[in-house]
């Protein structure tokens, strides 16, 4: 099979509500408080505009804040500021990437993001190897499940406001754990090249795992821009994203990261299975029940390439990352928990998971 | 893929509790002969008898608590917050 692949610079269809594919950058968001509206400003203003309110706003709002993890400003602060290293954002200069004060101010919530981190997550410790305690971490995760909700109960609106509540991730799906690539040696690389290659389509790219959700995405009705829905959802959607930006950005946390793919996929092809039949239920298309399906099959492979070659890997060769393997395992137990539980726990109240109704 | 790769032998890894992981390019057949095409160069192989996409592995051998060795009897993980 030849595949024609043209430069991706299709910027013409960037206005069309269902474009063919992902649309990057991301429009710039609307604030949700005082640190998010004062880098929206700087975002949009002259390059060389002071910084001092910006890193005024987020001391305060983060002395004030008594759980940064759900804090709405501070979060999209952070994704905003990560998002540059992505897709960037639509009308905000590349420069602010490496803008050394803009990384001041980051480092200062980063710091405070990990601190909440590290008092709100337990720390496991394997008592054998880390992969088996990997396992055993994941059997003993039993927070409220959204796909059995998805699978038995959840309505049709009820499932595009989970598909929405995706697209932040999903739509860059693996990315943040490929920064890990070039910190990891050997058979840890390997493996995490193996399990991406094939997040990355194997070399097709209408396989990507990231369009394949474009598609479910398009197939439902939802907009497959990225960010589209950036003002719809909420905080924790925010903090799930950040964990893995968090982890992903920095070397001295690549053992987290790969511990978070490690979680990631170790939970994955059961629930998909579950997302599959629901959708079925409710009548969706294959477009849509695709991605669920692709990930059955897929992720019950990257479970054993992620637990044993990637996390077992490296807990041998350096040891001394088992306990942040574990950590960033953990983290991605509680905060995607926080995530989708919490999603659950509103649909079960008789409420919309979205600050806004989709349009 | 170099002339190299594709000479390498086939392998196969048993997953503790888990599928067979299978490497390398073979050919697959069904309970009635017919062709199987993997869609990706390493699948898994389903070996608890529970999956619904046999021959590959779906992780429903966590759902029906296969197990290829006795369970330990000390947890794998604990919590350093644990006395
Ligand atoms: S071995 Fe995984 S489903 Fe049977």
């Amino acid at each position: 099979m030849t595949i024609t692949a043209e430069p991706g610079h299709d910027i013409a269809t960037s206005g069309a509500p269902h474009s063919a594919s992902p649309m990057r950058p991301m429009a710039l968001p609307s604030p949700r408080g005082p640190v998010s509206t004062e880098l929206v400003g700087l975002f949009t203003g002259p390059r060389q505009a002071p910084l001092q309110g910006c890193a005024d706003a987020a001391t305060e709002s983060l002395a004030a804040s008594d759980d940064m993890l759900a804090d709405d400003d501070l979060q999209l602060a952070l994704f905003l500021m990560y998002e540059l290293h992505y897709g960037g954002i639509e009308g905000v200069s590349d420069a602010w990437e490496w803008d050394p004060r803009l990384l001041a101010v980051r480092e200062t919530i980063e710091r405070a993001f990990e601190a909440a981190l590290r008092g709100a997550v337990r720390q496991p410790v394997a008592t054998r190897e880390v992969p088996e305690a990997l396992f055993a971490l994941v059997e003993a995760d039993d927070g409220p499940s959204l796909s059995a909700f998805v699978e038995r109960d959840a309505t049709s609106e009820q499932v595009l406001e989970i598909l929405a509540c995706r697209t932040i991730y999903t739509l860059k799906e693996a990315d943040p754990h490929s920064w890990a690539i070039p910190r990891l040696h050997a058979r840890a690389k390997a493996a995490l090249v193996e399990i991406q290659a094939d997040e990355y389509g194997g070399g097709r790219p209408e396989r990507l795992h990231a369009t394949i959700f474009a598609n479910a995405l398009r197939g439902a009705g939802l907009d497959d821009r990225y960010g589209a829905y950036a003002d719809h959802v909420p905080v924790e959607v925010y903090t799930s994203m950040n964990l893995m930006s968090l982890f992903g950005l920095h070397r001295r946390l690549r053992g987290a990261i790969v511990g978070h793919l490690a979680a990631y996929e170790m939970t994955s092809s059961l629930p998909c299975r579950a997302y599959a039949k629901g959708l079925r239920r409710l009548g969706f298309g294959a477009a849509v029940t695709d991605y669920f399906d692709e990930h059955v099959e897929a992720d019950a492979v990257h479970e054993q390439l992620a637990a044993r070659d990637l996390a077992g890997s490296l807990a041998e060769d350096e040891p001394q990352l088992a306990g942040d393997i574990l950590f960033g395992a953990a983290a991605c137990l509680a905060i995607d928990g926080r995530l989708w539980g919490g999603l659950r726990e509103r649909f079960e109240r008789g409420e919309s998971a979205l600050r806004m109704p989709l349009p | 893929m170099s002339a190299e790769a594709s000479a390498q032998p086939v392998s196969i890894t048993a997953c503790p509790d888990g599928p067979l992981l299978v490497r390398g390019d073979l050919a697959l057949f069904d309970d009635d002969g017919r062709p199987v095409q993997p869609t990706r160069r390493t699948f898994a192989l389903c070996r608890c008898g529970a999956s619904a996409i046999r021959p590959f592995c779906d992780g429903s051998h966590k759902l029906v608590g296969f197990r290829t060795s006795p369970p330990s009897r000390s947890p794998a993980v604990t919590f350093d917050d644990e006395p």
